[in-house]
């Protein structure tokens, strides 16, 4: 039992990133009907300029409490991850709106490459360790431990999707990006412009992806300028299997799938006899992926069909 | 004309979510006719079509293909059974030139596969040139043999139809299935269709037509239904739907 | 390029003797840059496998419009082959096998012979080549099927996803029963036998092969067998897309509904575009093997399948020569340029400034987006314009034939 609840625990957490990112990509998809390849080198933007800016408190201004400094890595590295996205936006998906499908996920690929690249350059190839700021002292539930650095995750993910919920629900951008979503030519009509809609989606998409990156590194301990490929898949793989397009499906996707990775890795080798060991942890998310759009390709909460061409 | 029954279709039913599309509609048309299948905006015709065509599977129906029942299941197994269609909006291989899309056409109708590709034996070589010879001809037939090599998009609407006819041709149907193949021309366009689809007549071929034109379909047509709202309101000779009250309503709303 | 053509049908001639042209050159060149040594040619060598492995995949995302992620996956399968049945790891899996389930291990050890125990299976080039063609075409097929209703980029990812999928069992069927030999990987691969010759060279000659009496490096001798399965490639390619079955895969590019109303079974002529496309990425994966001695999870990753992507899509999707020039840039070009950055850089700066790595990995970026951006249909499209997919291209030919 204990293990359950362990593994429950830690599916909460890495879900909790997971839901993070996979707003990105629903949200875009939404408003574009692109999937945003390079999401996942976002959230890894974030991680490294967080990791600088707690490298550069650290230098100047020591002794600042863990939470402050986090809270600091992470605003300082929203601001980055916004521009960074909306100058893809506005640079490469831009000008292929109107283009065959393939064309800007083909861009989308490579816009990934360059980003891992530029983050090579700056920050090197090797992976680089993530300041400890939190006490590592584990809080107990129940037998099962969880980390201070991990609550902190939970509950800046959960404030996060909080804010974005009440932006969509309840505010003018919100509405606007209700409809651009639902149909950008009669919102244009209605007097909403939609590329600034598009911009304001990308931007806040990056956002969350920073709050995932910094405390990614913070949970992990450790950055490298490929961490964000297998997330940013596997996010995707959350937002199909919540219902692309549907943020709610977004947030229960990822929180679902992160448990579903947890408690496959701790469980799979005893299932299997241990032919399958906790190392196949990765193939979960895209098994996922293929049983829904093989069964149910609308995804638990989402009406968009995603096979119809 | 031979009496025999080339298609038979009745009891058809298709629900889409909340909306009843058709309800229990049908057809019956004899071989070498023209037959029309009118009615306003919304009535079901596409809908009608693509269900005889496999591309929407049915609630219920029976199918039967000149005699034989077929089953609607994918489109490529009604091409096969002998069911050739064209589109409302026009469905061509825009990047192919017209000859190359007219020979997919012959697919159905033909067997060279991977070994066939790769060795081109003779009898390979002799199912292409077949293949490309035939194409020819069936553009010569609708009229547009000049423009066999012509990147097809760059065609001009009305040849564009043509090829779509010819293409639909060279799967060598029992049945013809055009959908709405005058939209969009203009006067001098629809003669000439008109003209090509009497030719087709003319070789024996049965059509069914969906069409707008109410000119056009009198005059072409052996015998008419009409749909509203999913249902059969009228079947019968051109004439008699000209003065069918139920059609007169229809068309200009009468009262509902 | 003007001069250089390879279009057989409008232009015969020209196009003979282009490619005879070309041919030469390709002869020649292992003999004139074997003066400077052997990196040359073995640069070129793997340059060769890439570009057999971008015409495998431009059958399917440039004939039939398929965009597959997960490509690498049967390069992997071919590599793995090779390294299971041409080196002594098939001994290794015996021995696991008695550890795992003694009595299902001396059962077929007892199948197998005493030799097999000892040394592993060791099949001649003539049995791998057929072998990791049927086998990696069925893979193909096998990941294929349950793509086959899902839209372009859903399609992608989920054969990334398998892609993936195979990388993570190849690192990791090495317990309880060492299939691959996990991150490990499996090495003393045997090098490629032809009529009693091994291209390897025989032990103790410095890697040269002797045929009588003539000697040459042995990457030399790799280098006209891969150079004979490239041509061997591009004639079967050239032959496909010029088929009936071409027809059928531009046709379900072009407009899949329209394509299955004309009666083309769209399930089956998808599954043989994966199929092909997979067989000749299985054969180039076994040829890979047998060169390089030694195989291992690293060379098959997701980079690997955008990597090869990048070439079909730089050099011209779905035109041949285009993916051949795109196989060549985006293979041979880094290693050039690091042979001739990187000295100019330590003369400049005193210093690398950007490694060759770097390096590669920005030309496989840039590519990807200037062209998509910029020239979608490739550096060297076909001429052809039905040849070429879609309609993003459209517009530039409208813009141009406006101009």
């Amino acid at each position: 039992m204990e293990t359950f609840l362990q593994q429950c625990l830690n599916g909460l957490v890495l879900g909790s990133m997971y839901a993070l990112v996979a707003l990105g990509y629903t949200m875009v998809y939404g408003v574009l009907n692109l999937i945003n390849f390079a999401h996942g080198d976002v959230l890894m933007i974030g991680a490294m300029v967080g990791l600088t800016i707690l490298q550069l408190l650290d230098a100047t201004i020591p002794g600042l409490p863990g939470y402050v400094q986090l809270a600091l890595a992470i605003l300082g590295a929203i601001p980055v991850t916004m521009l960074v996205n909306i100058l893809i936006e506005r640079v490469a998906y831009r000008r292929l709106r109107n283009a065959p499908r393939l064309a800007p996920l083909i861009t989308a690929i490579g816009i990934s490459i360059l980003l891992q690249t530029f983050a090579m350059m700056i920050w090197g190839r090797s992976p680089i360790p993530f300041p400890q700021l939190l006490s590592p002292e584990p809080i107990v539930i129940g037998g099962a431990m969880i980390s201070q650095t991990q609550v902190l995750l939970l509950v800046l993910a959960a404030v996060a999707m909080g804010a974005l919920v009440l932006l969509v629900e309840r505010t003018r951008m919100g509405r606007a990006m209700r409809a651009v979503a639902e149909n950008p030519r009669v919102a244009g009509l209605m007097g909403v412009d939609a590329n600034r809609v598009i911009v304001a989606t990308f931007a806040i998409g990056a956002a969350l992806a920073a709050v995932a990156g910094v405390m990614w590194g913070a949970n992990y301990a450790s950055i490298t300028f490929t961490m964000g490929v297998l997330p940013g898949l596997k996010a995707f793989c959350a937002a199909v299997l919540g219902g692309i397009g549907n943020i709610y499906g977004a947030m229960v996707g990822g929180l679902l799938l992160g448990i579903i990775e947890a408690l496959g890795a701790g469980y799979l080798g005893d299932l299997t006899g241990g032919f399958l060991g906790s190392h196949y942890q990765d193939i979960f998310a895209f098994v996922v992926l293929i049983l829904v759009l093989t069964l149910r390709p609308s995804g638990i909460m989402g009406e968009r069909v995603a096979d119809r061409a | 004309m031979s009496e025999q029954v080339l298609l038979n279709i009745s009891g058809v039913n298709k629900r889409f979510g909340g909306l009843q599309a058709l309800t229990d509609v049908g057809i019956r048309i004899l071989q070498g006719q023209i037959y029309g299948l009118i009615g306003p905006n919304g009535a079901g015709k596409t809908t009608f079509f693509n269900v005889i065509t496999g591309l929407y599977q049915p609630d219920s129906g029976s199918f039967e293909l000149a005699g034989k029942p077929y089953s609607p299941s994918a489109p490529h197994a009604v091409a096969k059974a002998g069911i050739a269609r064209t589109f409302q909006n026009i469905r061509l291989f825009g990047e192919m030139s017209a000859l190359e899309n007219v020979m997919v056409g012959r697919h159905v109708r033909t067997r060279q596969g991977v070994l066939g590709a790769i060795l081109r034996h003779r009898a390979a070589r002799e199912e292409e040139a077949a293949i490309a010879a035939r194409a020819q001809e069936l553009l010569d037939f609708v009229g547009i043999g000049q423009f066999a090599h012509r990147t097809a998009k760059f065609l001009s609407y009305g040849d564009q139809r043509r090829l779509e006819i010819a293409r639909a041709l060279a799967t060598e149907p029992q049945l013809l299935a055009l959908d709405e193949p005058a939209a969009g021309m203009n006067a001098t366009e629809k003669l000439a269709l008109r003209e090509l689809l009497v030719k087709i007549k003319a070789q024996g071929k049965t059509v069914l037509l969906i069409e707008h034109d109410v000119k056009l379909m009198m005059g072409l047509c052996d015998r008419i239904t009409v749909l509203e709202y999913g249902k059969r309101i009228a079947e019968g000779l051109p004439a008699e739907i000209q003065k069918n009250q139920a059609v007169i309503d229809a068309y200009l709303g009468g009262a509902h | 390029m003007a001069l250089l053509t390879f279009d057989t049908r409008h232009k015969p001639r020209q196009a003979t003797i282009s490619m005879a042209a070309l041919l030469g050159v390709m002869l020649v060149f292992p003999f004139i840059a074997s003066q400077f040594g052997n990196s040359w040619v073995r640069i070129i060598d793997m340059a060769l496998l890439y570009i057999m492995l971008a015409l495998g995949l431009n059958i399917v995302v440039g004939f039939a419009g398929l965009l597959d992620l997960g490509y690498i996956a049967f390069f992997a399968v071919g590599a793995y082959l090779v390294g299971l049945f041409s080196s002594p790891q098939f001994a290794a899996l015996l021995e696991s096998l008695i550890y795992y389930s003694p009595a299902l291990g001396e059962a077929l050890v007892a199948f197998f012979g005493p030799e097999i125990q000892q040394n592993g299976i060791h099949l001649s080039v003539w049995a791998i080549v057929p072998l990791a063609a049927l086998v990696a075409g069925l893979c193909g097929a096998l990941l294929g099927a349950p793509t086959l209703k899902l839209r372009g980029d859903y399609l992608a990812i989920v054969t990334l996803g398998f892609g993936e999928i195979i990388r993570i069992f190849m690192l990791n069927l090495n317990d309880p029963i060492n299939f691959t030999n996990g991150s490990q990987g499996i090495n003393m691969i045997d090098p490629i036998r032809v009529f009693g010759v091994s291209l390897a060279g025989e032990a103790g000659t410095n890697s040269t092969v002797y045929i009588g009496s003539y000697a040459m490096p042995s990457v030399n001798a790799y280098y006209f067998l891969f150079l004979f399965l490239v041509i061997a490639t591009i004639f079967v390619t050239g032959r496909l897309q010029h088929s009936r079955l071409g027809r059928a895969w531009v046709a379900i590019r072009e407009d899949e509904i329209a394509a299955k109303a004309m009666g083309i079974n769209t399930r089956n002529v998808k599954l043989l575009a994966f199929a092909m496309g997979a067989s000749f990425g299985g054969v180039a994966g076994a040829m890979f093997g047998a060169f390089q001695g030694f195989v291992s999870p690293e060379s098959f990753s997701l980079t690997e399948s955008i990597a090869v992507l990048a070439m079909v899509v730089l050099g011209g999707i779905g035109h041949i020569p285009g993916v051949v020039l795109g196989g060549v840039l985006l293979a041979a070009l880094p290693e050039v340029l690091r042979h001739v950055v990187d000295p100019a850089q330590q003369a400049l700066f005193g210093r690398i400034v950007i490694e060759a790595e770097v390096l590669r990995q920005l030309l496989y970026g840039l590519a990807l987006v200037l062209i998509m951006l910029v020239r979608p249909a490739g550096l060297w499209p076909s001429p052809n314009k039905e040849e070429r997919p879609n309609a993003a291209l459209a517009r530039e030919d409208e813009e141009a034939s406006t101009a």
